[in-house]
């Protein structure tokens, strides 16, 4: 049997190809693409994939899929996207079980008519949630809800040997055994095939505040950031857009209930009551400025960074990333979840040494997060790895892939040290 | 020393007067305990009904002695098994016989407070309790609040990734650790996850929280305080059963209301809190909630309103809303003692900790009912409702022939009924030595051999805390799978990094 009629065997006709040059990920062809219907055929391609040497790459939507570092090899890519069926929904328990295929935006479709959702706001909606995990996506809501980690509460896994594995479980509260959805979570497919998940939902909420303002420079968005975090208010997410020379907004979410909301709204305005007025926004309109800031894309950007520092050193770092991209003769564009210190930086260049100085320049800055590359053409992705250091637990990070993946072929080479 | 004594241990060619040696170099004569009955002291953490005296009892006061500690363990294969305040309900802290007990009671320090950040780093024998002391006057808070929150410690918090009545909203343990520092099994040092978001690389320090102790000592924990809410809203409703209590709950979150606590007590539990703390709980009821709201006040006050409509739509007899900060305190008195105060009503409790999804709480409670009438035997509930962790206190008169044995089975089929409703064997305290031969009821043997591979990671030669968690160990030399280089090593890149 040819290599694509044994995939073809397992999978069916219509769900194994030789791969095309759309399939390269960073740089690397791979031969096949596979796409199972079945927890069991994911399975069965992975023991076909192990005693065929091949190295696989898990993917969803292929929305992520320029993160990491470029794979040593590839032949292999296993496609979840079949995976996409709802398991159990269980509204009165606030929790959700669905293959790992499902897109978060057909899940957030049907949560929809049970008043609820999953809160988790990525850019990326038509992800799928496998990929949302092995990805650790978040986006501004994170400031209330969390990330992944927090909201998964069970996962299903096909581990390199085709063992089918499951932690967690389908109720919020519970211990037993490890957390293996931690360990997956941000994993970029190094450890496992993702091929289930069980997340707890929260209700989607009546309205909504946007309270917005501008901001004049790097000192004045850390004033506004620490009075709000020094209240007791409870936002959904504190947002920045800056451009070039980081004069910006704020924009600074409520949501809940309509008496709640707008108090809130209104003590925030009050707390941010500075030269310029802030604006108040509500409901619709609130919604449509929030993806006005939050969502318009540093991503449309060649490079994307991805820096984290403590809230109270975002001035420093904001200041830092404007002499570094002066420094290497290029413009940044800068969207922060800055409640939590997150700022996605995108550049305007993509020349590798350029891009190269920017990033070691702002990995030098002695401040106590992380630089990691999102996005970037590969060239830059060969010169320098794309998650930086991440300090004395690397070794072990090696002994808990060299356990999960003993033979490495899953993503060789993806992940922080190229594991 | 006896000579006997040396032939009790396992690999080491040490002999214990040696060891005894060694370990006092290291931490100076008063960390180490080695007097019998001094070590009687520490035969068993809050599950009583399992005891090992150890071989010696550490009390080191900083990370170096621990990595020396271990280091030497490592060396001589001694198992070790941590230890804070002792107040785990599984046996997660039970000594291994000729086993090192290395407890962490000592090392109470809080080391930074960072309010501009959010976070506190603490020693692992620093209490709960004292974190939100600490923070408070600055207007912040630790959530997590187990019941044990006064003594239990830190480091006990993240091994069992505590919970308490407020996680309802605001999560367990492991949503506010943000960093460890570790000393892994082979003595070696390291610094997982930290104190901004999204560290790059495996997510090592959220697989440790809730590994009880079994993949290393934790011997720094960055923790994430919360700002004060606004306001806080508590009331207790009285229901003539739980069938009723449980209908509000399940209105409550239907409503799309999450309060910060929802806590049910049924008669017995009301009558043994009456009996004891005076909370002036109604005697007669079938069954009470305790709702705390919490948040922006404009917010709670509406939501408050709404929850009261509920209770009352689904039976609620009588209302009481806490009118200040004392009423408060009052209405929760009944509950945090409840615990303790089932010595008021039996001489003997074992203490049950499954979860169920919420929705099933009226059946379940319905049949905890009847099968402990089954079985001659009263069952007292006290529980967080809003998740559906299950409290249930099996009551029996040890002294009584066989009754001890028939809790027992009471408490394991209740069990059963969690998991066949898709619960869970424990929601907080954590499976130790109690529930392992549990874990293969709720999951596959593979389920297990995987969770297995992080240990072996971790504690390839099993030393650190054996015989907890697992049914069965897994020998961490096999690897299973086709062998072949390391893709770094055949494409070259291997030299690089
Ligand atoms: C009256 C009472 C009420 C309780 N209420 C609650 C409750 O509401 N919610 C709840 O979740 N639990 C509750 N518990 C259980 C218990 O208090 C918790 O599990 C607590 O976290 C244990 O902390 P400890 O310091 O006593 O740990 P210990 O009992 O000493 O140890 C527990 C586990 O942690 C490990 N360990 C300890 N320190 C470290 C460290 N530094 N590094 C690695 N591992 C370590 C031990 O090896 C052991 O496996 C209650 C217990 C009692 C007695």
């Amino acid at each position: 049997m040819t290599r694509l009629a044994e995939l073809r065997a397992i999978v069916g006709n219509d769900h194994a190809r030789t791969a095309v040059a759309g399939d390269t990920l960073d740089g690397v062809r791979p031969r096949f693409v596979a796409t199972p219907g079945s927890v069991g055929e994911v399975s069965e391609l992975l023991r076909l994939a192990g005693s065929s040497r091949w190295s696989v790459a898990p993917a969803g939507s292929g929305t992520k899929r320029g993160w990491g570092n470029p794979p040593t090899s590839l032949d292999l890519v296993l496609n979840t996207r079949r995976l996409d069926r709802m398991i159990e929904h269980s509204e009165g328990d606030l929790v959700v079980s669905a293959e790992a295929g499902m897109t978060l935006d057909s899940l957030q479709t049907h949560l929809e008519g049970a008043g609820q959702m999953l809160a988790l706001d990525p850019e990326d909606t038509d992800s799928t949630l496998g990929g949302l995990i092995a990805a650790n996506a978040s986006g501004p809501r994170r400031f209330r809800y969390g990330t992944v980690r927090d909201l998964l509460i069970g996962i299903t896994i096909v581990l390199a040997d085709g063992t089918v594995a499951k932690s967690g479980g389908k109720v919020v509260k519970n211990v037993a055994g490890y957390d293996l959805g931690k360990l997956f979570t941000g994993s970029l497919g190094t450890l496992g095939v993702i091929v289930g998940a069980t997340f707890r939902l929260h209700p989607r909420p009546a309205t909504s505040r946007l309270v917005k303002t501008d901001v004049g420079d790097a000192e004045a968005v850390g004033a506004a950031l620490r009075r709000i975090l020094r209240s007791s208010l409870v936002p959904s997410a504190i947002n920045l857009l800056a451009d070039k020379d980081t004069i910006g907004q704020i924009g600074i979410l409520f949501e809940g209930i309509e008496p709640g909301a707008e108090a809130q709204a209104k003590t925030a305005a009050g707390l941010l009551q500075g030269d310029r007025d802030p604006s108040v926004f509500r409901g619709e309109a609130a919604m449509e400025r929030w993806r006005d800031l939050a969502e318009s894309s540093p991503e449309d950007a060649p490079v994307t960074l991805k820096v984290t520092c403590l809230p109270a050193e975002l001035p420093d770092v904001l200041k830092r990333v404007n002499e570094a991209a002066k420094r290497c003769r290029m413009t940044t564009r800068v969207r922060g979840q800055i409640g939590n210190g997150v700022l996605l930086v995108g550049l305007s260049v993509d020349e590798t040494s350029q891009v190269v100085e920017m990033v070691t320049d702002l990995r030098n800055f002695a401040h106590e997060g992380s630089v990691v590359v999102l996005e970037a053409p590969v060239e830059v992705k060969r010169r320098i790895d794309t998650w930086g250091s991440v300090g004395d637990a690397l070794p072990l990070m090696r002994k808990v892939k060299e356990q999960f993946d003993p033979a490495g072929v899953l993503n060789p080479g993806r992940f922080v040290g190229r594991i | 020393m006896k000579r006997s004594e040396t032939h009790e241990r396992g690999e080491t060619s040490l002999s214990r007067a040696e060891l005894i040696e060694r370990m006092v170099a290291i931490l100076g004569a008063g960390g180490v305990v080695s007097e019998r009955a001094q070590l009687r002291t520490y035969e068993c953490d809050g599950l009583a009904s399992h005891r090992v005296i150890p071989s010696l009892v550490l009390l080191p006061e900083n990370v170096e002695q621990i990595e020396a500690v271990v280091r030497l363990c490592h060396q001589e294969r001694i198992p070790f098994v941590a230890r804070g305040s002792g107040t785990g309900l599984s046996g997660g802290a039970l000594p291994v016989e000729d086993g090192m007990l290395i407890v962490t009671a000592r090392m109470n320090r809080i080391v930074e407070v960072d309010i501009p950040n959010q976070r506190v780093v603490v020693e692992p024998g620093v209490t709960n309790l004292s974190v939100t002391t600490e923070v408070a006057p600055e207007g912040y808070y630790y959530a997590p609040d187990p019941s044990s929150q006064l003594v239990c410690s830190i480091g006990g918090n993240v091994a069992e990734n505590s919970g308490g009545a407020h996680c309802l909203k605001y999560g367990f343990t492991t949503n506010h650790v943000t960093g460890l520092e570790v000393v892994l099994p082979d003595g070696g040092r390291v610094h997982l996850g930290g104190k901004t978001a999204d560290p790059p690389g495996y997510d090592l320090m959220g697989a440790f929280v809730g590994s009880e102790g079994t993949l290393g000592i934790a011997t720094l924990v960055t923790l994430r305080i919360l700002r004060q809410p606004e306001t806080v809203q508590t009331m207790l409703a009285a229901f003539s059963s739980p069938d009723e209590a449980g209908g509000a709950v399940s209105g409550i979150i239907a409503a799309g209301i999450i309060p910060a606590a929802v806590e049910m007590m049924d008669t017995l539990a009301i009558q043994a809190a009456e009996a004891t703390v005076k909370a002036g709980y109604p005697l007669g009821a079938g069954a009470i909630l305790i709702v705390e709201l919490d948040g922006p006040a404009a917010e709670v006050e509406h939501q408050f309103r709404e929850v009261e409509g509920i209770c009352r739509s689904n039976g609620a007899s009588e209302l009481r809303i806490a009118l200040d900060a004392d009423e408060r305190t009052r209405i929760w008195k009944g509950r945090k003692a409840a615990f303790a105060a089932m010595g008021r009503i039996s001489p003997a409790y074992y203490v049950q900790d499954g979860v169920i999804p919420r929705t099933a709480l009226p059946v379940v409670l319905r049949k905890i009912s009847a099968l402990a009438t089954d079985h001659g035997l009263r069952v007292a509930n006290v529980f967080h409702a809003g998740d559906g962790n299950l409290h249930p206190l099996v009551l029996y008169d040890d002294a009584a022939k066989g009754e001890a044995e028939r809790a027992e089975t009471v408490a394991t089929e209740i069990l059963r009924i969690c998991i066949a409703q898709g619960g869970s064997i424990t929601g907080e305290h954590g499976v130790g030595t109690d529930k392992k031969d549990d874990m293969p009821k709720m999951f596959t043997v593979d389920d297990l051999d995987t969770m297995q591979r992080l240990r072996c990671a971790f504690d390839p030669n099993g030393v650190c805390n054996p015989g907890k968690i697992f049914p069965t160990p897994r020998l961490c030399g096999e690897v299973p799978g086709p062998h072949r280089p390391h893709p770094l090593q055949t494409a070259g890149l291997a030299e690089i990094f």
